[in-house]
């Protein structure tokens, strides 16, 4: 099915033909297909990919240290592009037909329109050579030395074991990988809160709280603005996924040590135990990521909420 | 996913205009379309790629240089009036060579939207007209199973163990784009078969190939070619991030993200090398989404 012998591109052109053999033996690559499928699938549900081709060692291993690295660029990604993009979205509605919505308005047409790869390229010009006022490579600056490993994720390591210095060396390398990440859908999130705040703007329970005289600045944030966020939590986990996407470019651009960019190696070597175990393992943080997304969404509507608390 | 078929349901039940056809009143509707100043400057852009797709070997100033082009005294030039976006360190045209690399972008969302609208669309009628039945369930679980991984991963992961060049480029995107529309056509179909006139004609004694191509299918044509066009300048984007990662067209042969990532290698000094490309990709996306962005106001219908 797939071209090339992974038995023989493990070993290398020159290994003796006896010892491919028994590498073929030991993979089950002797077996059929479904045979082959069911000792994999044995193999994940117990915590075992196999080992990777190139690293030469477990796949779970190699995922257990490039994980975190991922997970903290994501996050930190998806907070940014949660804040701005309500903040953008508030500010659009607030002044709606106003030169800061259209501002607004023209920055999310080339916002969405800008690849991340792209972005981080520009950035790495930018940031790399002309202007060095951020690092654009790796995580730490050459010379520190990593907190101990909690959860392997670098700033909350080192905001846990109260070093600073590192904390705020980890995070100025956070920022530009995240941002490159995060524009794409912050902008199309932006736009989502702001034509929802703009839609409930004139619906009844608004016009009673107004008569009630409750100041604007309260409605706008208290009443009018989280049952306009519920479009705007659904689109996000649909864009967090392509935030997952795209640091697979990202992190390479940025030579960010995480499992995107050990899974952009691996595809590139055909490396399948390390392609399939990646797939896997997104596909696992995208069911988590859109399982959060309904807990946010019924927190923000009621009727969701208590739909489901009824059993219906 | 709760949230996201309730959407689907809700924008179904908005756009459901019994026989609404996609070529009724095209004069108002273009008229609509040509009010907003925004999609007329996508439409001018889209036409301008595209003719410079077709007729790339006139257009071009340097059609030589879009193949195994090698002039080493005029490499590294910055953009001139002679090579307006400058040359590359083989001293080939960069404008020549993104006029030409149009032309695989644009080849790539004809056949990826060509090859993956069909089955999805069919595949989402028939899962809409006998949903709640295992047929329902075997078809959407599928399509999840799909759309349960970000859509760059699968396609980087497809493309990566075939071999790389643009035809299996297309190949994993086709594979990764069909779900979306069977979800799209999904939503619609299922709540278009309760409506009375679903009703009638299976009463009458039509039949299913009848009711799901002649009562269905009319109506949920306009949120399909609405979203084909938006389509456009997203396949253009997935094509270029695998070619920026070299799972796409090879070299020589120009592919817009892998002249952008081979101008990474010569910055800072020859900027020109990675800006303009990705100044070409930003304006092909954009083109298209307003493109559709106007179509869809057009047809009036909601994407979700």
């Amino acid at each position: 099915m797939v071209p090339g012998d992974p038995a023989r591109l493990a070993l290398g052109p020159r290994a003796p033909a006896e010892v491919v053999e028994r590498l073929r033996q030991e993979m089950y690559l002797d077996k059929p297909l479904p045979v082959q499928y069911y000792y994999w699938i044995k193999g994940v549900f117990s915590g075992d990919f196999g080992r990777s081709l190139v690293t030469k060692r477990p796949v779970l291993e190699d995922i257990k240290e490039y994980l975190p690295a991922t997970m903290e660029l994501a996050i930190f990604a998806g907070i940014l592009m949660a804040i701005f993009a309500i903040l953008l979205g508030t500010l659009a509605a607030r002044f709606r037909d106003t030169w800061i919505d259209g501002l607004i308005r023209i920055m999310s047409y080339f916002g969405v329109a800008i690849p991340a790869f792209v972005v981080a390229v520009i950035f790495m010009m930018v940031f790399g050579y002309f202007w060095p006022v951020l690092p654009a490579l790796g995580r730490l600056s050459p010379g520190m030395t990593p907190p101990a490993t909690i959860t392997g994720m670098l700033t909350f390591d080192s905001l846990i074991q109260g070093n600073f210095a590192t904390f705020w060396d980890a995070f100025k390398h956070l920022i530009l990988p995240a941002v490159a990440l995060s524009l794409g859908g912050l902008f199309q999130e932006a736009r989502i809160t702001r034509s929802s705040m703009v839609d409930n703007m004139h619906k009844d329970f608004l016009a009673a709280e107004r008569g009630y005289g409750i100041p604007e600045r309260v409605i706008m944030f208290k009443y009018l603005l989280k049952p306009s966020l519920i479009p705007t939590a659904s689109v996000m986990g649909l864009d967090f996924a392509s935030l997952l996407g795209n640091a697979f470019l990202v992190e390479m651009i940025f030579n960010w040590p995480g499992i995107s960019r050990y899974g952009i190696s691996a595809m590139l070597h055909k490396d399948l135990n390390a392609i399939s175990a990646v797939i896997i393992i997104f596909g696992a943080v995208f069911v988590v990521v859109n399982i959060i997304v309904d807990i946010i969404v019924a927190f923000l509507d009621p009727r969701i909420r208590l739909s489901t608390a009824k059993g219906t | 996913m709760r949230n996201v078929n309730q959407t689907n349901n809700a924008t179904a039940v908005a756009t459901v205009k019994p026989r609404l056809l996609f070529w009724q009143n095209i004069g108002r509707k273009w008229f609509k379309f040509s009010r907003n100043a925004l999609s007329v400057i996508g439409l001018i852009i889209v036409i301008a790629i595209v003719i410079s797709a077709i007729f790339a070997a006139w257009i071009a100033l340097y059609p030589e240089h879009a193949g195994p082009f090698v002039d080493f005294d005029n490499a590294g030039q910055p953009p001139s009036l002679q090579h307006l976006f400058g040359t590359d360190n083989f001293g080939r045209d960069i404008l020549s060579r993104i006029i030409f690399a149009f032309r695989g972008a644009m080849i790539m969302a004809i056949v990826v939207l060509a090859l993956a609208v069909p089955p999805g669309v069919l595949l989402g009628l028939i899962a809409g007209y006998f949903h709640n039945t295992w047929i329902d369930t075997v078809i959407m679980r599928i399509t999840d199973i799909f759309l349960g991984v970000p859509p760059l991963i699968l396609a980087l992961a497809i493309a990566s163990v075939l071999e790389p060049n643009l035809m299996n480029a297309m190949i994993a995107v086709t594979v990764m784009w069909w779900p979306w529309y069977t979800r799209l056509v999904y939503g619609m179909a299922s709540s278009i078969s309760n409506e009375y006139f679903v009703i009638a004609a299976e009463l009458t004694g039509a039949s299913k190939f009848h009711i799901i191509f002649r009562e269905i299918l009319p109506n949920c044509l306009s949120p399909i070619f609405t979203k084909m066009a938006l389509d456009v300048g997203w396949v253009i984007l997935i094509g270029a991030s695998l070619s920026f990662v070299g799972l796409g067209e090879q070299p020589p042969t120009p592919a817009l993200g892998q002249m952008v990532s081979d101008g990474a290698r010569y910055m800072p000094t020859f900027w020109w090398m990675t800006v303009f490309p990705a100044l070409a990709i930003v304006l092909a996306i954009l083109g298209f989404n307003l493109t559709g962005d106007g179509i869809r106001d057009m047809l009036e219908t909601r994407m979700g």
